[in-house]
């Protein structure tokens, strides 16, 4: 890179700034090419996290030691708690990866949520056209119609970003409002359960249209889904010629283009995979934990998965840590309604984690200079 | 005549949180720093507002502190894509899904409770007996007469100052902005720390005068279409003005359709604003192919003094 420097500012007012900057022994550099911050500022982001939100717990006249121990021993102290926080590890893993593969390229699907509620009905839709399958069949058409809508509804973003320049950002949330009313419009019209009492759902699956579950538990086959695709995009990424491809294209769009790479492929490529992976997680959880579709069937699990993939800094290990720990942190939220909390106590906590993360991950890029 | 009165009264007043949203908007994004916090910032500004309000009864209280916490909110936003040089999307996804989280927990004990009439409204009798405009003006809210004044300021300060030429300097090209003296970051600061305020007011104005109950994620993606907006309006704005009529028009739509006693799902209506959204989108992705899209040339890049061009 060439050295050349910008010249001196001419006006007062930074001069002054930085005669001011120049008394001090020592300043704050910034360096882009300094690599990312050690993996131990992850830990400690997190902890000035939950630190930070102590604050509004305390406000609402509670004790955060007590809460937080509270949401600890509820999602990991027993093995009803562990069970449950799997169970959420599920639908977060397969989101987080969906959205960790559209990050690695730089295109900003937001729209997890959306293309997991497209999953989630088009797997019902199979239970409600076709009640009398067998096990052999409807799992596996289950399987396809959830991955399959997914997957569109992913490429219903990526059209737009590759042949109109829309910014997929809009778009995918966008999309997401649109998926939730389809939702509510089935669950409240015509596949509500006409013996449920008005409740807001579809009436409950037969048992060949449920995911074999381990054991007693409530944990069932999506946890192997999820882990082969983790294992799957980990390969993908470093073995193949797409997967380096995408690595390129995240290092550097312009020279991917230059180098012939066609970006506009690949986008609607990641999309297609991105929405499918959300669009099984949204299979996984109607077969496997709900047993039907309903109102709220996802409790924010595409946001979340953003956060999830953030933290894992898209790694594909990583997003096992943190897909386990954001389950833990959706079930701790759900214990401490019982002395009192709102449930959105969690939310309020990831979003304030993504905050840190961001801080902590731009520290690394610092460097301490003595001034002279 | 009466019908058009009423659909663009209506229109105006679900599109003024819209448009202080995308004013605010504009003017950091004017700046050079994306700002997708919209959502959360709104939420946050509805439920500060809804809470000191209920708490205190005065209007000017619950600006103010909507005001002072936006404020905060806004320079967080500055601190990390500003000073840490922190990727800007994810800044603003992080204020996004903050901003939900928070106000859902501070908003618990106060959900569904109406609010008493807030916003005073300017009554103008001279206006009344004329046609149109009487059906429009002679009733307004101040918010809505404080956004009149907004746009018609933001355009004279954008367009016709020299620190709107500052401005505009620092989100095309911060480098030269900086030779030239003028001082990018303190600039930008102020920008966003500003125009997150009214990103704030507009969720002010969303609860106390259009929708006046607190519900979780009330905005319902509102915030989302003022980024939308910032985009239409070509960071104009007063085209940010025609702009946020025409959502908020759309918004109203549904409801009107149903008022006919059409037959379609209450729920098809309700996607009206995110599908236009989308649709409005390409139109101008496609006119514009081959054109700049108005937007700063900077607009997300974050500004290292030492760096080369």
């Amino acid at each position: 890179m060439n050295q050349q420097t910008v010249p001196a500012p001419l006006a007062s007012g930074e001069t002054a700034a930085e005669a001011k900057t120049k008394r001090l022994p020592f300043r704050l550099e910034f360096d882009p090419s300094r690599p990312d911050s050690p993996w131990w500022i992850t830990i400690v982001s997190v902890l000035l996290a939950l630190a930070a939100c102590g604050i509004f717990i305390a406000v609402n006249g509670m004790n955060p030691v007590t809460v937080y121990a509270k949401m600890l021993t509820g999602a990991f102290g027993s093995s009803f708690g562990l069970t449950e926080t799997l169970v959420k590890t599920i639908p977060l893993l397969l989101c987080g990866l969906g959205v960790s593969i559209a990050y690695r390229i730089s295109v900003w699907n937001i729209g997890a949520e959306g293309q997991f509620v497209a999953g989630a009905i088009a797997a019902t839709a199979v239970t409600v056209y076709f009640p009398g399958l067998p096990a052999y069949a409807a799992i596996p058409a289950m399987l396809v119609s959830g991955v399959a809508a997914g997957g569109l509804w992913g490429l219903l973003t990526a059209i737009p970003r590759t042949f109109f320049q829309v910014n997929e950002l809009i778009t995918s949330l966008m999309l997401n409002y649109v998926a939730l009313l389809v939702l509510n419009y089935v669950v409240f019209g015509p596949w509500k359960d006409p013996q449920g009492f008005n409740f807001p759902g579809t009436p409950v699956f037969t048992e060949a249209m449920s995911l074999p579950v381990l054991g007693g538990t409530r944990l069932h086959l999506g946890l192997a889904f999820a882990l082969a695709a983790v294992a799957l995009y980990a390969l993908l990424i470093r073995y193949t010629r797409w997967g380096y491809e995408w690595r390129l294209i995240g290092a550097n769009p312009e020279a991917a283009r230059n180098a012939g790479i066609r970006l506009s492929r690949h986008i609607m490529f990641v999309m297609l995979l991105s929405g499918g992976l959300a669009g099984l997680a949204g299979m996984a959880e109607v077969s496997g934990v709900a047993h039907r579709l309903m109102y709220g069937i996802s409790p924010g699990y595409g946001y979340t998965a953003i956060i999830v993939a953030w933290l894992a800094r898209l790694n594909p290990a990583g997003l096992i840590i943190s897909s386990f720990l954001f389950g833990g942190l959706i079930v701790g939220g759900y214990s401490v309604q019982t002395i009192g909390l709102p449930s959105s106590t969690s939310s309020m906590l990831q979003g304030a984690i993504l905050f840190f993360l961001i801080a902590g991950g731009m520290i690394g890029k610092f460097r301490l200079r003595r001034n002279v | 005549m009466d019908l058009f009165v009423q659909l663009f009264a209506a229109a105006m007043a679900s599109g003024t949180p819209l448009l202080l949203a995308a004013l605010g908007g504009i003017l950091i994004e004017r700046s050079g720093i994306i700002q997708l916090g919209v959502e959360g910032m709104m939420l946050m500004g509805a439920i500060v507002a809804c809470l000191t309000f209920l708490r205190t009864e005065s209007l000017a209280l619950a600006l103010l502190a909507v005001f002072a916490v936006s404020a905060v909110l806004g320079l967080l936003h500055a601190f990390l894509t500003v000073s840490l040089r922190a990727n800007q999307i994810v800044s603003g996804l992080a204020m996004t899904l903050f901003g939900a989280g928070l106000s859902a927990y501070l908003g618990k004990p106060v959900s569904g409770i109406p609010m008493p009439g807030a916003v005073p409204k300017l009554y103008l009798p001279w206006l009344e007996n004329v046609p149109a405009a009487g059906g429009l003006f002679a009733n307004l809210d101040m918010l809505t007469w404080f956004s009149f004044i907004l746009v018609l300021a933001m355009h004279l300060f954008i367009h016709r100052t020299s620190w709107g030429l500052h401005l505009r300097a620092i989100g095309d090209n911060p480098a030269t902005a900086d030779v030239m003296g003028i001082r990018v970051q303190a600039f930008r600061y102020g920008c966003v720390t500003v125009g997150s305020m009214l990103i704030g007011l507009a969720g002010a104005d969303l609860l106390l005068a259009f929708s006046p109950t607190w519900i979780e994620g009330m905005t319902a993606g509102r915030g989302w279409i003022a980024v939308a907006l910032i985009i239409f309006a070509r960071w104009n704005p007063i085209r940010a003005l025609l702009c946020a009529y025409f959502f908020g028009m759309l918004d109203t739509l549904g409801f009107r359709i149903q008022l006919l006693g059409s037959e379609i799902p209450s729920y098809f209506l309700k996607m009206i604003p995110y599908l236009v959204t989308i649709l409005v989108l390409m139109v101008l992705g496609w006119r514009s192919r081959n054109k700049p899209s108005g937007a700063p040339e900077a607009l997300g890049v974050p500004y290292i003094r030492e760096q080369r061009l």
